[in-house]
């Protein structure tokens, strides 16, 4: 079937590294949007956007958590710029076996930042609201593209057990709950 | 369920080797909130009077405050409380950064260190797992050299490390507990954490904190958020730059340091310079500024960046905190690399700032004037520099003259005996003080000097201006939109206030205004000490984010505690008192109570007395300082009373002496 084209919102943040305060204002405020029920807990290890920091190397670079990835990368690569050396991961989105970030403390289920959806909209997402050092910036364009299909929160989920546990263990273990739930 | 706070405290008894998980009364938050009132009464019920600094029973706080690790700005203070070798009073230094709001996340409002370990050991808390883990590999370690090994060494980026350096092992009397942007430095709160063998500990915590009404205190933060922009952007006029706006960003921020210099004293507190700063100067440090400084940066979730990453070529990179810029760089008569330089190493080294110059400085001034002589310093270069350098390395270590240098001026004074107490001149209760000498007694400062039981004057002063602007429409208009008083009758007392007259220092503000106004002041920071609140958004300033109106309302909806004006108030008071108790089971009294004698050139011992036995009786004390019997049973501090009438406290016979010569005065202070 032949995509139709669809104008669609393009929401950015821009990110100043070099305005970072090093603060995590970002984390905090992310973790309370995203409790249930909503700001009724904070927790950083829950937050959809991390600031990669290494103070003493003057390191500080907001990341939004991304895609999940179901494996590392096969190579890794390593940026120096203006002589600072950053971490192999430094500036990658993904939520990926390689680290801790992007994953939920407890189940260990990936994060992926939602730019702060919620009904009514924000005007901005709450990290670039708290970010007083003017680190993140928020912006808006209008893009045509061609519609694609929407993936919901579950389904990352789910996904992510299914690649974790395998998608037959996973049906089992659904298949028995919806027995137990009808029992 | 608890909100704001886990309900935890981590007690490790580290001669036994003992870790427990503790559940804390809830009761206790009520009447102490948390942080340093909570911290107090721990330090109240399990360690006497009888117990001195360095014995096994005094305990080692690390108190985060009941607000920390939710969204309220700034709220990152850890308070940590013990008996101060330097005073052998109750020490509670406080540090903001991020270990606080880490330890609440690992589930924990308090460490608890009691005992002694024989070995140097570090403590690794992640989460429901706390071990004691050898540090031997970590003696002599600098304090960010230490952090950075060991976030290397768990491979824990994001755990966050309070640790000792060579001053904290070695038991300097004024060494702090370095926390990479922060410290907590007064008191001498490193040298116990030395004496208890403990090099560092390392927190990481990914659990939750929750707060009671979700939405209402999202709103209170956002309102805090929208006064700091408002701030920014509208200076209070009429004021210096550090108090017309929030926190101290601008001690980083610009280098143009023409106030300070020119107004705080040079060497060991003594020398003004008024013509310090010229075009020369501020262009030297100017560049100094731009080839050291990397960064701005700030504590955890606050926009106000205090603090800066200093890297200077060839040494190792470190971050600064406000007012040590300056504090070396004053003490040894020399310029802001310097400054920079040597605040590397000791931070390093982990000592005070305030103290550490003076102490140099003292030692310095000791050798001029032959009380001291060459022999006591073999070896040491010519230059002022040089002689910084060589000092803090002995020092630390506790070599040679080092050995009783380390112990402040006070006690060095003591040793040296000869004279040497005339140079230790600018101390308050054993404690060294901020460089400031002035003219013309301020009634309301002298009693903060006097009664401040953190015994540093920028953790009591701020709400109140510091001095009378010298027009009254500026003074109308400073009150125009002063909505941060707790009663209109403040506004009166600076309306009034002029620079020369009748209603001028010292007799105006009156005595009875001096006590509503010191008290005001106090007041706040206490409330910030128990939140966690740094002050700098807060208690330290005029018209501050933070105020008598919408603390209690964080309290409310974060800790779903039930608190107004008076509540908050009354608990503050509460803990303000207990503090004193301690104090005052360790002797001090009304004696201790003075500011240096040199702190100002004109005093008045008639109106001093007065203004003194009036506060003490606004705070409910006797006239020797001591909480009344009457007055802690009111406050619900029965235990306390009991404990006094036992010891006989109450009984002691006081004399009333008015000391018309401010020098005897002196004199009897170095000698008690």
């Amino acid at each position: 079937m032949q995509a139709e084209k669809k104008k669609k919102v393009i929401k950015t943040i821009r990110i100043d590294v070099d305005k970072c305060n090093g603060c995590r204002a970002c984390e905090v405020i992310c973790s309370s949007f995203h409790a249930s029920p909503k700001y009724s807990s904070n927790n950083p290890a829950r937050s959809r956007i991390r600031v990669i920091r290494d103070p003493i190397a003057d390191i500080y670079v907001p990341v939004y958590a991304g895609e999940y990835a179901v494996a590392e990368c096969a190579g890794r690569d390593k940026y120096t710029i203006d002589g600072k050396e950053y971490d192999e991961c430094a500036f990658c989105r993904a939520s990926c076996p390689s680290r801790s970030e992007f994953k939920e403390p407890d189940s260990g289920l990936p994060l992926k930042c939602d730019m702060c959806s919620s009904d009514p909209t924000l005007e901005k997402p709450l990290c670039v609201q708290w970010c007083l050092a003017d680190a993140l910036i928020y912006e808006e364009r209008e893009e045509e593209v061609s519609e694609e299909t929407t993936v919901d929160e579950l389904e990352v989920d789910l996904d992510a057990l299914a690649n974790k546990y395998g998608l037959n263990k996973l049906n089992e273990l659904l298949a028995k709950m919806t027995l137990a739930k009808k029992g | 369920m608890r909100y704001a706070e886990t309900g935890f405290n981590l007690e490790i008894d580290l001669t036994r080797r003992n870790i427990e998980r503790v559940a804390t009364d809830p009761t206790d938050t009520a009447l102490y909130m948390g942080g340093l009132g909570t911290n107090a009464k721990l330090l109240w019920d399990r360690v006497p009077p009888e117990t001195d600094a360095f014995a096994p029973e005094n305990l080692l706080i690390f108190g985060a405050g009941i607000l920390c690790g939710t969204l309220a700005p700034g709220c990152n203070r850890t308070i940590v409380s013990t008996i101060s070798p330097l005073t052998n009073l109750m020490a509670f230094s406080m540090m903001g950064g991020f270990w606080a709001p880490e330890l609440k996340y690992a589930g924990y409002d308090k460490v608890v260190l009691r005992g002694k370990s024989s070995d140097l050991v570090y403590i690794w808390i992640h989460n429901d797992k706390v071990e004691i883990r050898d540090a031997s590999h970590l003696k002599g370690k600098g304090a960010i050299e230490t952090a950075e090994i060991l976030r290397k060494e768990l491979d824990e980026p994001k755990a966050q490390v309070s640790a000792i350096g060579l001053a904290g092992e070695n038991r300097v009397y004024y060494a702090s507990i370095e926390q990479g942007r922060s410290s907590a430095s007064r008191g001498g709160i490193g040298a116990v954490m030395g004496d208890k063998g403990v090099k560092a500990i390392v927190v990481r915590g990914t659990k939750d904190i929750n707060v009671a009404q979700p939405a209402e205190y999202l709103k209170l933060c956002n309102e805090v958020l929208e006064f700091i922009k408002f701030r920014e952007k509208n200076p209070i006029p009429g004021v210096i730059p550090i108090l017309g706006v929030l926190g101290s960003p601008q001690e980083m921020a610009i280098h143009d340091e023409k106030w300070h210099t020119e107004n705080f004293m040079w060497g060991n507190a003594r020398t003004r310079r008024k013509e310090f700063w010229t075009d020369d100067v501020d262009k030297e440090w100017l560049k100094t500024m731009e080839v050291s400084r990397k960064r701005l940066i700030s504590c955890y979730n606050c926009p106000l960046k205090c603090g800066a990453t200093i890297s200077i070529p060839g040494l190792p990179t470190y971050m600064m905190k406000c007012f040590s810029k300056l504090t070396y760089t004053m003490a040894a008569y020399s310029n802001l690399d310097f400054g920079l330089r040597i605040a590397q190493r000791a931070t390093e080294y982990g000592v005070d700032g305030y103290s550490a110059p003076q102490v140099m400085a003292f030692a310095l001034e000791l050798l001029e004037n032959g009380i001291l002589t060459a022999e006591d310093f073999p070896g040491m270069p010519e230059d002022s520099d040089g002689r910084f350098y060589w000092l803090l390395d002995r020092i630390v270590r506790r070599e040679g003259i080092g050995d009783i240098l380390a112990n402040g001026t006070h006690w060095a004074a003591n040793h040296i005996g000869n004279g040497a107490h005339e140079y230790a001149h600018n101390n308050i209760k054993k404690q060294e003080q901020l460089p400031l000498k002035l003219s013309m007694l301020n009634p309301i400062y002298f009693l903060m000097y006097a009664t401040g039981e953190k015994i540093s004057i920028t953790q009591i002063e701020g709400q109140f201006p510091q001095g009378p602007f010298p027009e009254l429409k500026d003074r109308e208009e400073f009150c125009a939109d002063w909505f941060q008083v707790p009663d209109e009758k403040f506004k009166q007392y600076f309306l009034d206030w002029e620079p020369r007259g009748e209603k001028s220092n010292p007799y105006y503000p009156t005595v009875e205004m001096c006590c509503d106004i010191v008290d005001w002041q106090e007041r706040m920071h206490y409330i910030d000490d128990a939140l966690g609140m740094c002050a700098g958004l807060s208690s330290f300033h005029m018209k501050a984010a933070y105020h008598i109106h919408n603390l209690p309302k964080f309290i409310t909806y974060g800790a779903g505690i039930e608190m107004d004006e008076e509540a908050i108030s009354f608990a503050a008071k509460r803990y303000r008192t207990l503090v004193r108790a301690i104090n005052i089971s360790r002797g001090m009294r009304r004696k201790d109570e003075k500011p240096p004698a040199d702190h100002w050139k004109k005093r008045f011992p008639e109106l001093e007395k007065e203004l003194l036995d009036t506060y003490y009786k606004y705070k409910g004390w006797n006239n020797n300082g001591i909480p009344t019997e009457e007055f802690l049973r009111e406050m619900g501090l029965d235990y306390v009373a009991d404990d006094f009438l036992q010891r006989g406290i109450y009984d002691e016979v006081v004399e009333e002496v008015l000391d018309t010569e401010t020098k005897s005065m002196e004199g009897a202070n170095n000698a008690g």
